[in-house]
């Protein structure tokens, strides 16, 4: 298929699925903020730091404060990574392959488009927030049901599947470094009730917490990384968002899983090994926020190796001519 | 409903032949709204809107940065056109489209037309339509114009003229389609009792005639629609096109001009492209050979075009039988071409450039409609009859600046259709008639086509851009049998 078109829809699909993550991650704070005797403003911090633009929200916002969090996160236009950024990117996608994907598809992405509108002008994000973060998880669900079930499951399907599962593995990663900057600094609350309280919200914001319960009995720091990591049954663990990229990569390229032809297919094979065989006692040991940094830089390089694969087709003229100008 | 009370009034009106009497074609249709309950008619007109929308037959207004998606205005009310008026209109349009491409063939090679003294030197070289890049250029199978969208106005005598050629990137054709689609579930028990032509088999004749083009030695051809991109007005329509005959979209910037091919870009490496309908203007298709800041195109492709390996829907150059004051002198090319008078008549026109009709022109602008030579849309126009005589004067000087520039014509009384102004009523307003032709294997005239109508009470204009709204074009294959 066209190297544009796969390019659009493989982000169609990260961005749709970016919304839903910073949905859950506000979700997972509002959570905490019942039940902790933390003030504010300690508490919300950290996401913005987790959603990696916290130079440009002291800029513009100062102090982060419940309300300016949740502004710059749902609806600033200026922020690239708000909810309504991403969902607008995602239908401008979806629009230029409008003849690809299915019209229920771009129905719904236009849905979710126009609900964070009239949410703008209603304020319904702020009066009632539990309901209107678990609209936008439902739309985002919506969309991917749709998807699965309207659209022939060919080559676009499939990088529409990539790009979900890998801003999936990355947003887990995320959700799981918020505990690293809300909880484990605490050293004296470890063990304690809060912290306990505090890993059960982590769990329920990735939709993890009855799955984990199936698994484990009692919820500790080293059995949530565990879960939230390596699990190969439960659909936002990384371990099982790399796995399925895979297996719509090689159905891309047609290249046997194992092997491969290509840089993309090299990295996320190698990611997906450090995830299989990695000791979990070693990366608490170690450190967990250092484990899941590294783990998104190596994303970060998958992503890149897929543009370059897949999405940046040059003639040897056209790489001289770029070459010239730099 | 009933429409004791409606009135043609001074108008040739598509459905009513006088006060409150159908035409005989269109009884079952009235028959059938005659039974409707107050305010049924109004609920089947939302519905219809709804469908549209949730279809996605939109086009986004980018006033504010959010970018609303709005339906074009539709009008449930058909137009109906009888059998025999049909059947003139395909005669016609199948003439004309055939001595334009003729014409167009010879402007760019002998121009035997203008050493026999037919159409002047002058007027062919400073039309901004004429490309010189298109001189000896054969394009495959003899075709410049494959696709044609006409634009057709019927005056208050009954008879049809040609008002435009639109030969160059016409559209429209999306909201035919999808006009039928909707007013099949609006009126299914008129479809049912009448013998409505169908128009559903455009993207398969589309399709069949792309193919037709491409160069003798390929198979199975790789076909792409040629968009400029997302934001361009007539997207929607790039896109169900593409979607509809199962060919690629693209845009410029997925093509690229290798080994005097074109390729596409395809996460599987480059594929040769063996025709592309393009839905560009010719001076953004290759800045190598036209406008060099385009963007929107691909260069060098003119290059492989010219060589054979490459078709091209339409021919780049037609644009020169679009220009206004060569089509004031198209009766006189059928004539050449073909020794046939011609069957559609134009409508009546007046050349600036020529000092005895522009000296008319200049002392009759209230009675005229002045247009630029080179605009669509109904952009620079001037309408004479509701012009104050500042806007008179004015256009007069621009006129006396670039006479070339300038035609004007007899303002037409456009003949009229019914829509639906409240819960219960209708009033007449003008249209206009656009079918489109396919110039392939053979020629081919959609039975149907868009009807234009102006919304506003009273207006000519029917431009999409100026208020204008559509209506479903009905032609029958027989009249009802008494």
């Amino acid at each position: 298929m066209l190297s544009r078109a796969a390019n659009s829809i493989y982000w169609m699909a990260r961005y749709i699925e970016r919304a839903e993550n910073i949905a859950r991650f506000v979700n997972v704070n509002l959570h905490l903020m019942l039940d902790g005797p933390v003030e504010s403003e300690e508490q919300w911090e950290p996401l913005v730091i987790i959603s990696g633009d916290h130079d440009q929200f002291k800029e513009r916002y100062g102090v982060p404060t419940k309300d300016n969090v949740i502004n710059f996160l749902t609806f600033d236009r200026d922020n690239p990574n708000s909810i309504l950024s991403t969902v607008l990117k995602a239908r401008e996608n979806a629009r230029s392959v409008r003849e690809i994907v299915s019209s229920e598809m771009w129905q719904q992405v236009n849905k979710f488009y126009f609900l964070l509108l009239d949410a703008e002008k209603s304020g319904v994000a702020f009066d009632t927030p539990y309901d209107f973060y678990n609209q936008v998880k439902l739309e985002s669900h919506l969309f991917i049901g749709i998807t699965d079930t309207t659209m022939s499951h060919n080559e676009a399907w499939h990088f529409d599947r990539l790009g979900r599962l890998l801003e999936r593995a990355d947003k887990t990663s995320r959700i799981l470094d918020v505990k690293y900057f809300m909880l484990l600094p605490r050293v004296e609350d470890v063990g304690t009730p809060i912290d306990n309280i505090g890993w059960a919200a982590l769990l329920n914001s990735a939709s993890a917490f009855e799955m984990y319960r199936k698994t484990f009995r009692r919820i500790t720091p080293t059995d949530v990384a565990l879960f939230l990591i390596q699990d190969l049954e439960f659909p936002r663990s990384i371990r099982y968002c790399l796995v399925k990229a895979q297996g719509s990569l090689h159905e891309i390229t047609g290249t046997d899983i194992g092997t491969f032809k290509s840089k993309a297919e090299r990295q996320l094979g190698r990611l997906r090994s450090d995830i299989d065989y990695a000791n979990i006692d070693e990366i608490v040991s170690v450190g967990l926020h250092e484990f899941l940094d590294g783990f998104q830089t190596k994303l970060f390089g998958v992503g890149e190796s897929i543009f370059s694969t897949f999405f940046s087709l040059r003639t040897t003229k056209e790489m001289q001519n770029k070459e010239v100008s730099q | 409903m009933n429409f004791k009370s409606y009135d043609p009034e001074d108008f040739y009106d598509e459905l009513f032949k006088g006060k409150g009497r159908p035409r005989p074609g269109t009884e079952i249709l009235i028959n059938r709204l005659r039974s409707f309950p107050k305010g049924e008619i109004l609920r089947r007109q939302k519905a219809a809107e709804a469908a549209l929308f949730n279809m996605g037959v939109t086009f986004t207004v980018y006033s504010d940065e959010s970018g609303i998606e709005k339906i074009f205005p539709f009008d449930i009310l058909p137009r109906i056109v009888e059998p025999g008026d049909w059947e003139l209109i395909e005669k016609g349009l199948k003439q004309r489209i055939y001595a334009l491409n003729l014409f167009i063939d010879d402007v760019y090679h002998n121009q035997k037309i203008i050493k026999d003294g037919v159409i002047p030197k002058d007027i062919l070289y400073s039309s901004k339509c004429f490309q010189p890049q298109c001189v000896g250029l054969n394009p495959p199978k003899g075709i410049w114009c494959h696709i044609t969208g006409t634009d057709l106005v019927r005056d208050r005598d009954g008879c049809f003229y040609v008002l435009e050629d639109n030969l160059r990137c016409p559209s429209g054709v999306s909201y035919v389609l999808e006009n039928r689609q909707v007013l099949k579930r609006t009126f299914p028990l008129v479809f049912e009792q009448s013998s409505i032509r169908p128009v559903d088999d455009y993207p398969d004749r589309l399709s069949r005639m792309l193919q037709f083009l491409a160069p003798e030695n390929v198979e199975s051809p790789t076909i792409a629609l040629l968009t400029p991109g997302i934001y361009n007005s007539a997207y929607f329509e790039h896109s169900f096109l593409a979607q509809q005959t199962g060919i690629e979209l693209v845009e410029g910037n997925d093509l690229i001009v290798k080994d005097e091919f074109v390729y596409m870009r395809t996460t599987k490496g480059f594929q040769k492209v063996d025709v592309i309908y393009r839905r560009i203007d010719d001076d953004y298709l290759d800045p190598t050979a036209f406008n060099p800041d385009s963007l929107l195109g691909v260069p060098g492709i003119m290059d492989v075009y010219k060589s054979g390996r490459l078709a091209l829907a339409n021919a780049p150059g037609t644009g020169i039988a679009d220009d206004k004051v060569v089509y004031a002198y198209v009766p006189k090319i059928i004539k050449y071409y073909l020794d046939e008078d011609p069957i559609l008549p134009n409508v009546p026109t007046y050349v600036c450039w020529d000092d005895k009709e522009r000296e008319y022109v200049l002392s009759n602008l209230e009675k005229l409609v002045v247009k630029p030579a080179n605009e669509s849309g109904g952009y620079g126009m001037l309408m004479g009859t509701r012009s104050t005589s500042k806007e008179r004067s004015e256009f007069a000087e621009k006129i006396k600046d670039n006479p070339r520039n300038y035609i004007a014509q007899p303002t037409v009384s456009l003949s009229r259709v019914p829509v639906i102004v409240d819960d219960d009523h209708v009033e007449g307003r003008h249209v206009d008639l656009r079918p489109y032709v396919l110039y392939g294997e053979d020629i081919y005239v959609m039975p149907g086509g868009l009807t234009r109508v102006a919304l506003k009470k009273g207006s000519l204009v029917v431009n999409s851009s100026q208020g204008g709204g559509s209506k479903d074009t009905w032609v029958l294959s027989s009249l009802p049998k008494k």
